[in-house]
């Protein structure tokens, strides 16, 4: 009962193995899946680095068991580029605005802004740096987030129309 | 940080948890997890087993028949936009911007919170506000809970190991009514250093019904009963409101830890005490 079989679909890719039942999910994707762009920071669910995407939600890849995303879909930081290789709007305008040093924070960064966005791309600068009050960044002071976030939310606005 | 070992159960029905229950020893209910998680990475707690009642739909469910019927595994991020919570419990949706971040109310359930008990909770404190009812379910009965009795000591709730919280019946308050609630934390979406809501009925001007409840400040959210004592029955002028809270807000016994003095804390229940009963008289005024 301490190991069970897991079987989930990662970036449109199955992935399956064997884990421990104690496996957050953070940890069975950079291990098992090979998947290292999640970050994991704190393990306690403060810093917000871990964030995947679990059926749509942005959820912290810390505090869920591996087991318990048995059968689900699971969207990481190597999941938003689009297949060709082309960056999503989210990494091209982080990449025009200077909003990452140490990178740390950015794949978390990245997955929750992406969850919140595609759920409603019309979002103001407040809206913004309140969906990434649970995203802890030590280098940049934020403002380069914001705007990067501000950017790629009128993009994707403009592509959903 | 890693979690010890454990065995992993996931009933699909809620009488299978309850058998779990009984049959297991040192268990842990893992709900969404937005808790007990940080709790068994960090080995605070190390349990034998850990019985898993996300997949038990029937505990996530809300309805509305006289009182509110909320499964003890309703998501926050559900509560937060559901037009049943919108329309009879409109303070919970108000409290739910300051519970955690959209990233963990994706998970967190309304059960976890209650039982989880953090001083500093927001949704125990909508439950006190309108003595909410819990029905705990085990392999052998169902019993009903009153929230004013739920809260043994820090972190405590009254159920038993064997035991499930299964729902919330909350029965909201007869229109016309005003609702405030208040809170200050060091940054959004962390644990409140204070918080207060309050519903309030006037009547020709003068507070007819009245119920307060505080977080962050005690061991344990609670009734702020000796404040709405005083202000029950009197005349509603903020000024003078202001000086009628001055007596019960030192007879609160104030957690003062390493990063928050009780006096600071004191001080900043009253001015969200303040604001709350302002912000409930205005939105009663208003109807």
């Amino acid at each position: 009962m301490q190991e069970q079989d897991v079987r989930m679909h990662v970036n449109g890719k199955q992935v399956s193995g064997k884990v421990e039942t104690r496996t957050h999910l953070g940890d069975f994707l950079r291990q098992a899946a090979g998947l290292t762009g999640t970050h994991l920071g704190c393990e306690h669910g403060v810093c917000g680095a871990c964030t995947v995407i679990v059926d749509g939600d942005a959820v912290r890849s810390c505090l869920m068991l591996a087991v318990q995303a048995d059968n689900c879909e699971v969207i990481t930081i190597e999941g938003i580029a689009k297949e060709d290789g082309s960056l999503h709007p989210l990494q091209e305008a982080f990449r025009n605005n200077h909003a990452l040093q140490c990178g740390f924070c950015t794949a978390g960064m990245i997955t929750s802004l992406y969850a919140f966005l595609t759920e409603n791309p019309e979002r103001n600068e407040e809206e913004i740096r309140e969906a990434i009050s649970g995203n802890i960044c030590r280098c940049t002071g934020y403002q380069g987030i914001v705007l990067a976030a501000k950017e790629a939310a009128s993009k994707m606005a403009k592509d959903r129309n | 940080m890693k979690a010890s070992a454990f065995s992993y159960h996931k009933p699909i029905s809620l009488e299978d948890a309850l058998s779990l229950l009984e049959s297991e020893e040192e268990v842990k209910i893992l709900a969404g997890g937005q808790s007990l998680m940080p709790m068994l990475n960090m080995r605070f707690v190390q349990p034998e087993a850990v019985i898993d009642v996300n997949e038990i739909e029937e505990l996530a469910t809300i309805s509305f028949n006289d009182n509110v019927e909320i499964g003890a595994l309703t998501r926050q991020k559900t509560l937060g936009t559901h037009s049943i919570i919108k329309q009879h419990l409109p303070i919970m949706q108000e409290a739910l911007k300051w519970v955690g971040h959209f990233q963990t109310q994706s998970r967190g359930t309304i059960g976890g919170s209650l039982c989880h008990l953090d001083p500093a909770s927001e949704l125990p404190m909508i439950a006190l506000l309108y003595d909410a009812e819990l029905e705990v379910a085990s392999k052998s009965a169902t019993r009903i809970i009153p929230m004013k009795e739920w809260a043994l000591a820090y972190m405590m709730p009254s159920i038993a190991p064997e035991e499930l919280l299964t729902k919330i019946l909350i029965k909201p308050w007869g229109m016309p009514y005003g609702y405030g609630f208040q809170e200050f934390a060091r940054r959004h979406g962390d644990f409140a250093i204070a918080a207060v809501g309050c519903l309030l009925k006037l009547q020709d001007g003068v507070i007819s019904e009245i119920a307060i409840s505080i977080g962050g400040v005690e061991d344990v959210p609670r009734r702020f009963i000796e404040c709405e004592d005083v202000l029950r029955g009197s005349k509603y002028d903020i000024e003078e409101v202001k000086k009628q809270i001055i007596g019960p807000l030192d007879q609160i016994n104030y957690i003062d830890d390493s990063l928050v003095t009780g006096s600071y804390r004191q001080k900043l229940l009253k001015g969200l005490l303040v604001r709350s009963i302002e912000q409930a008289a205005s939105r009663a005024n208003s109807l």
